[in-house]
């Protein structure tokens, strides 16, 4: 029995890792980069690995100890190497140095991560000038190329890999003249903003909207727009940095014909991770933005399992129930709940809102019938808020979709 | 003996025109200088066409733009697919959303017909939605236009370059012309930063500022007054949507916001027509991608659910004149070729075989070289063709076409080494991108942006 796993990142080194453990004969790892390891590679901050290998590493050490774990286990990782061709129901088809090939293995992971939407996909207007970024450009330039960045730079966005992005530009040679967000608050830990502040002096202009770049052949001026009083301004820099604001990498999952969750824009999943194609199984953050790379390995440990049992002859689930978020919930994670699916990756479902609010109460209802209704921990957009998964018990498989809402702000 | 001039041919502006005149000169026993003030042909006006390959239907019956571009059509369709520049046969819908519109459509038949396009359709609104399910609700007919289609504005100009080129043609790029005057003995005299270069022929093709050099010389008669197109371009998810080309029908001032594949697998939507006084001035603007949205929104509105890969804006050289501004002063070897609007591209070698033929009738020597150029082709950039990933007997020959460097467009690194080599080489990020599509997809340089940034800098040193 052949399984092949997409991506070599932390999920897809996680699950290859897994099903070695399990014992599937033959695992292949295909990666379209030259090294696997994923985002971690440049990712050189501390704080990988705590959840999953129970230790603190850097990024490139978490990356490079996770390859070593796949390799020693036995998967065979295959780098350099894109699917280039995928249809709902023809084999994959692969391009590398070695050539094309088509292969049909048993069962799927799909674990092909996100990025970051880019500043054309915001719709930021201006001239195009070189020194536009996002997070994970800046990060290979600088720890993968050793390049300088620019002199002064911009960080779009205030959330956790926003401050990764300061830390990355202090590296890099640059100095961040502030970082600007939409929200009335930064999204990651006092911590790392109280060290922002102390240690790069990088003013945090909270309710502010970057409106226009300008400058040719490089940026100049970046114009900034109060979204309280309207008044604009400018501020003069040479780098932007568009941090956050995860998209998953779901190209292949369309060609593939997977039905996407209009929420996180990832394939849909029910909680063994399982997609709307037999034997195709879902993991990662291409389920939906970023997690750190720790809960993305847990989520590739997890769709394992499903896929041992796709291995073992187990049946695919018939379609079952989409769980759908009203705004301004973004989304849930798993998001189809299936008779017999098991617990949902770390035993709850992850859930997003694109406001913040403090412990605010969550109402889980299908077809006007109430399921459950507590209070939550506070949401912060950008950070999942764990929702525990006792409801799925009574949700009718035959029912309409079952929908989640804010019913009150706390 | 008077000094000896350094070339015979100048000709001032790279952009998709002037590269079509060093093309078509070089064929002849002429020494042709082609000179740009940007970094790269076809980096300016040109590279932000609308890129469509029209047959001219819709021009002013009697023009000379409506005569070079039916010309046009014919030769760059040929050439394109001789030397591999992209084309796509799709077609076009021509759609009235309204009685006023509709009531327009037998005016362009029968304009169409004056231009010499025989074959439009008038097409109901149950076949319009038959053909393109996707447009919004509210569509009252339209016109079937056979023989419109797209064509890749990035090759075009690179082509024509890359053949002049080969035949001899001195290109220099970053090279703007500063001023220009007559000799006494004749000839011209151009002023370059590593100083003047005298020719015994001056053709402008300066674009944009094509009013300004035919001013050096001594002329006053037309004005260019930069025109903005903004233009989005969205995901390939959203290919799938629309199978053809979606026109407006046009009214006197713009032809309207158009929807269209593109050569490159992604859907535009656009441009806006914006009169400016800058010449400089290509930003794009929150009032023009409002105004797409909007657009957009009308037309095609599943279209506005898919993630937009790029927002650019492009300046088309309008005057006050409605057709193009080409006049060829024979006896003193002047061709002024100015106001070519977006239109250009599609009559580019018609453009130059109507100022090979001026010039000649005013004396100026046409023979034609003794061996043909030699035999090239363009790396092929277009979806609808085979590109390197796909060719296993490359990739079993040379394993850099196997290697993918940029995810989203699928270009290998074989492909890169190439654009970095070429006979016209590119030599910065914008340049890899027209001539690869390296960085012009979805992550716009997430994954790509550092390597190919590496690789220029190694190719530079």
């Amino acid at each position: 029995m052949t399984v092949v796993v997409i991506g070599a990142g932390p999920a897809g080194l996680a699950a290859a890792l897994e099903l070695r453990r399990r014992g599937t004969t033959d695992v292949v790892v295909i990666d379209r980069e030259s090294e696997v390891g994923g985002i971690p590679r440049h990712a050189k901050h501390q704080g990988f690995g705590l959840r999953d290998l129970r230790r603190p590493l850097s990024g490139p050490a978490y990356a490079r100890r996770y390859a070593a774990l796949a390799a020693s286990a036995g998967a065979e990782l295959r780098t350099d190497t894109m699917v280039t061709g995928w249809s709902p129901d023809g084999p994959l088809e692969l391009t590398g140095p070695r050539g094309t090939e088509t292969i049909e293995p048993d069962a799927l992971i799909l674990a092909t991560g996100c990025r970051e939407r880019p500043r054309s996909a915001r719709l930021v207007p201006g001239s195009r000038p070189e020194g536009v970024m996002t997070t994970g450009t800046l990060q290979q330039l600088v720890y993968l190329k050793r390049r300088r960045v620019g002199e002064r730079a911009l960080i779009v966005g205030a959330e956790h890999v926003s401050f990764s992005a300061l830390l990355t530009l202090a590296h890099g040679g640059a100095r961040a003249v502030g970082m600007a967000t939409e929200l009335p608050r930064h999204q990651s830990l006092a911590l790392f903003r109280a060290g922002a502040a102390l240690r790069w002096r990088a003013p945090l202009w909270t309710r502010t909207a970057v409106t226009a770049i300008h400058g040719r052949p490089r940026v100049e001026e970046v114009e900034l727009t109060d979204l309280d009083s309207g008044a604009a301004r400018s501020v003069e820099c040479d780098t932007v940095v568009f941090t956050a604001d995860w998209i998953p990498d779901h190209e292949l999952a369309v060609m593939g014909g997977l039905e996407l969750d209009r929420g996180t824009r990832g394939p849909r999943v029910d909680a063994a991770l399982r997609t709307s194609r037999p034997g195709v199984v879902a993991a990662g953050n291409l389920l939906h933005g970023a997690e750190t790379a720790d809960v993305a390995a847990l989520s590739g440990r997890h769709a394992a399992g499903a896929t041992d049992g796709v291995v073992r002859g187990a049946h695919w689930p018939e379609p079952g129930v989409p769980v759908e978020c009203e705004p301004p919930l973004d989304w849930i994670a798993p998001n189809v709940v299936t008779p017999g699916a098991g617990p949902p990756p770390r035993g709850r479902f992850a859930l997003r809102s694109r406001e913040f609010a403090r412990r605010p109460r969550v109402e889980i209802a299908q077809d006007g019938r109430l399921l459950w209704s507590r209070h939550v921990a506070r949401l912060v957009p950008g950070r999942s808020a764990r929702l525990p998964r006792d409801w799925t018990a009574a949700v009718d498989p035959a029912g309409g979709p079952v929908r989640v809402r804010l019913a009150s702000r706390g | 003996m008077p000094e000896p001039l350094d070339t015979d041919v100048a000709i001032v502006g790279a952009g998709v025109v002037g590269c079509a005149i060093a093309r078509e000169l070089t064929r002849f026993e002429l020494r042709v200088t082609l000179l740009e003030a940007g970094p790269d042909v076809g980096a300016g006006t040109s590279k932000a066409n609308t890129a469509l390959l029209h047959t001219g239907f819709d021009a002013k019956p009697g023009t000379l733009e409506a005569r070079l571009l039916a010309r046009g059509y014919e030769l760059l369709g040929e050439y394109a697919e001789r030397v591999g520049i992209p084309v796509e046969r799709t077609g076009a819908l021509l759609v009235a959303w309204n009685d006023e519109q509709l009531a327009e459509l037998p005016g362009i038949v029968e304009r169409a017909r004056a231009n010499g396009s025989t074959d439009l359709r008038e097409v109901g609104v149950d076949e319009l939605y038959r053909r393109e399910p996707h447009l919004g609700p509210g569509a009252r007919g339209g016109l079937e236009v056979p023989r419109e289609g797209l064509v890749c504005p990035f090759t075009t100009p690179l082509a024509y370059a890359t053949e002049a080129v080969l035949a001899g043609c001195d290109l220099r790029r970053s090279s703007p012309v500063s001023s220009v005057s007559r000799m006494e003995r004749g000839g011209f005299r151009l002023e370059l930063p590593g100083g003047a270069l005298s020719a015994r022929y001056l053709v402008n093709a300066a674009g944009l500022h094509s009013d300004e050099l035919d001013r050096m010389l001594g002329h006053d008669r037309f004005t260019v007054t930069p025109r903005r197109g903004e233009l989005i371009v969205f995901d390939k998810l959203a290919r799938p949507l629309v199978s053809q080309i979606v026109l407006a029908v046009p009214t006197k001032v713009t032809k309207g916001v158009l929807i269209a594949p593109t050569v490159f697998g992604n859907v535009m939507l656009g441009p806006t027509a914006e009169d400016l006084e800058r010449k400089d001035d290509t930003e794009s603007t929150r009032s023009g991608i409002d105004y797409l949205r909007a657009e957009g929104a009308r037309i095609m509105p599943e279209l506005l659910e898919h993630e937009v890969t790029a927002v650019y804006a492009g300046l088309r050289a309008a005057t006050e004149h409605p057709d193009y501004q080409l006049t060829v002063h024979a006896p003193e070897g002047y061709a002024c070729v100015g106001g070519i609007r977006s239109t250009g591209l599609s009559a580019s070698m018609a453009i130059a075989e109507h100022v090979r033929d001026e010039l000649g009738a005013g004396g100026m020597p046409l023979e034609p070289k003794p061996a043909a150029t030699a035999e090239f082709r363009m790396p092929n950039i277009g979806e609808a063709f085979e590109r390197p990933y796909q060719r296993r007997e490359l990739i079993e020959r040379d394993p850099e076409y196997g290697s993918i460097v940029c995810f989203c467009e699928r270009v290998t690194h074989g492909e890169v080494r190439d654009a970095l080599e070429a006979t016209v080489p590119a030599t910065d990020l914008d340049g890899l991108r027209r001539r690869t599509r390296a960085h012009m997809g979805r992550c716009q340089g997430f994954f790509c942006g550092a390597e190919l940034a590496a690789r220029l800098d190694e190719s530079a040193r």
